[in-house]
């Protein structure tokens, strides 16, 4: 906000704002103030008002084991989706930025996962992975029963992951893309001139260049396994086998909305809320202490 | 490329084919399968070749998901995000950037903190709000007594009340809600000198002539990068709708419909027809992202970093 602001105006601003000032408080700080109110009370099934609470609906899932194993799923989904996601982008980003002849056609096509809805891609996969299908199923034919996450959850929650990682890529590139094609050629100049092979100056140069936008991308893509799941395990396994691909989000939905407890999955997002709210906090720390290079 | 380096061009080349496979191969998958006939597709192992039957499973995705309902939705419900959110962002990052006044920075704050907290995380809230909009109205008009002293007076109750389920609406507003929009133009306009507006200013133009001559023409670039962003994000949107909508047949959008072209356990497994309606429904963000590439890519980083 360094700019000279130019206008003085006592009505105008506000009528520009006002719209989007409604919106905001209708759809965000309300619900948000709503959803606090529900975690620290107790709705009566038929009505009849609100009981205080207090920290009861936190304790009581905070003492649900289901509730540890979604959040630990939840963290390993996170952790393996953003890894994946992140090194296969990355790979391909630094492979593209060296511009050889024919790359425009690669880094287009690179870019399309981005442009999928979760659940068209959630339903691509399910088929992909089916045990009854003859892609990855086939393999059903030669070890007959040795693949089906309809009953598996390991192999169910893996399916889960490689989509999401898959859907991931296009963004992931796109910034890795740019973040390398925003170092001076310089650099990989003065550094091929000592006699640093190209692999060389992509391990020893790039990549510590390129560090303040990976941070960035890993917090963008934890925040989006949270986020995003949603579609794609609704679509591929609605949570199942029992529950073993229930992330944060999924068990939120079916508690709140299947359930009917709102107390319940109002805390639950508290919890999730001060997750992310945590997680942007750090990258907003960070960014503020970006490298800079020109 | 600096120097030549014929083997490591080649290695190049074969990691970028690896990724090009990987990332299309789903693709293919999709449209592949769309093409074959029920038999076709049933085959283990599958043939990993086009048939002959695109256009009738395209036929039938399309009847068996009430598709043209489904995409007439989603494209009045992308277009009406897109468009309501680039007028609102226009309008509030002008108003945030060129204005002094006083609570400048609060409104910033206030905009901006929304970035933070995705719809899918307070989705249990939000929905309760899609019930009954005015809602927060009415409870700060009982909380500062205006509906008892009201009452009192007319005789008459304040009931402010405005459902948003199955409505266009619903569906819209909530995701037009969020600050992304308000961000990327922020930063645009920060971008601009001092001295335009100054200039424009002793050529006599009010704030409003200069919003509409000057910064809004300038903007196209931007503009075009957030209405990609935005139609893609509010196409694919699958979670809300799905709440907000209980009449699906005529408000249900095009991705919801996805989960209900899934075989069932023991129904026909027509997995050709699931993926015809998923390849309708994917195409079209894919072409807007396909097509507006150049711009989006710009707005997208500028946008998050």
């Amino acid at each position: 906000m360094e700019r000279r602001a130019v206008y003085r105006n006592k009505v105008l601003p506000w009528m520009l704002l006002g719209p989007q000032l409604i919106l905001v408080l209708v759809f965000f700080y309300w619900p948000t103030s709503q959803a606090l109110y529900w975690a620290f009370t107790l709705e009566q099934p038929w009505g009849g008002g609100n009981l205080w609470a207090g920290l009861d609906n936190f304790l009581y899932i905070f003492r649900d084991n289901r509730y540890w194993g979604t959040v630990l799923r939840s963290a390993f989904y996170a952790m393996c989706t953003t890894g994946l996601s992140m090194l296969v982008a990355l790979t391909l980003a630094s492979f593209v930025d060296r511009a050889l002849k024919g790359t425009k056609i690669f880094q287009s096509v690179f870019i399309w996962p981005y442009a999928i809805a979760a659940p068209a891609a959630g339903v691509a996969f399910r088929f992909i992975f089916s045990p009854e299908a003859g892609l990855v199923g086939g393999i059903n034919e030669i070890w007959p029963g040795i693949w089906d996450p309809s009953t598996n959850g390991i192999q169910a929650l893996g399916m889960v992951i490689i989509c999401h990682a898959w859907l991931g890529i296009g963004y992931n590139f796109v910034f890795f893309l740019a973040a390398l094609q925003m170092i001076p050629r310089s650099i990989s100049e003065a550094g091929a001139m000592d006699g640093a092979r190209p692999l060389q100056r992509m391990f020893d140069l790039q990549l510590p260049l390129i560090a303040p936008t990976a941070f960035f991308l890993l917090i963008m893509n934890i925040i989006s396994s949270f986020t995003d799941s949603f579609g794609l395990i609704d679509t591929m396994t609605e949570g199942g086998p029992v529950g073993q691909t229930e992330v944060m989000v999924y068990k939120i939905y079916v508690d709140g909305f299947k359930g009917l407890d709102y107390s319940g999955a109002a805390a639950q997002s508290i919890v999730l809320m001060l997750l992310v709210i945590g997680l942007t906090f750090i990258q907003f720390k960070w960014v503020e202490r970006r490298v800079h290079y020109n | 490329m600096i120097e030549r380096s014929p083997f490591f061009d080649a290695v190049t080349y074969a990691v970028m084919i690896i990724g090009l496979a990987m990332v299309i191969f789903p693709f293919w998958v999709v449209i592949v399968a769309a093409s074959q006939s029920l038999h076709e597709v049933s085959r283990v192992p599958i043939a990993l070749w086009p048939s002959d039957q695109l256009w009738v499973n395209l036929a039938e995705a399309w009847d068996r998901g009430g598709l043209g309902t489904k995409m007439t939705n989603s494209f009045i419900v992308a277009v009406g995000v897109t468009v309501g959110k680039i007028t609102l962002a226009a309008m509030s990052a002008f108003a945030i950037v060129f204005f002094t006044f006083r609570a400048r920075m609060v409104c910033f704050w206030l905009i901006f903190i929304t970035l933070m907290l995705p719809l899918e995380v307070r989705i249990v809230p939000t929905y309760a709000i899609a019930a009954n909009a005015l809602l927060p109205f009415q409870t700060i008009l009982d909380t500062v007594g205006i509906t008892w002293l009201v009452q009192q007076v007319s005789g008459f109750q304040i009931a402010l009340n405005w459902n948003l389920l199955n409505s266009y609406t619903g569906l819209i507003l909530p995701l037009v809600a969020t600050a992304t929009g308000t961000f990327l133009y922020r930063q645009f306009f920060m971008t601009i000198p001092d001295e335009l507006a100054e200039a424009s200013k002793m050529d006599g133009a009010s704030a409003m002539r200069f919003f509409w001559d000057v910064l809004i023409p300038l903007s196209r670039t931007n503009m075009l990068a957030l209405a990609t962003i935005m139609f893609v994000s509010s196409w694919n949107q699958y979670l809300w709708p799905l709440l907000i909508t209980t009449d699906r047949a005529n408000f249900g959008t095009a991705v919801m419909q996805l989960r209900f072209l899934i075989p069932t356990m023991n129904g026909t497994p027509d997995w050709n027809v699931t993926m015809a309606g998923a390849l309708i429904i994917m195409l079209p963000p894919l072409l807007v992202v396909a097509l507006m590439q150049r711009w989006f890519v710009r707005g997208l980083i500028s946008r998050d970093k």
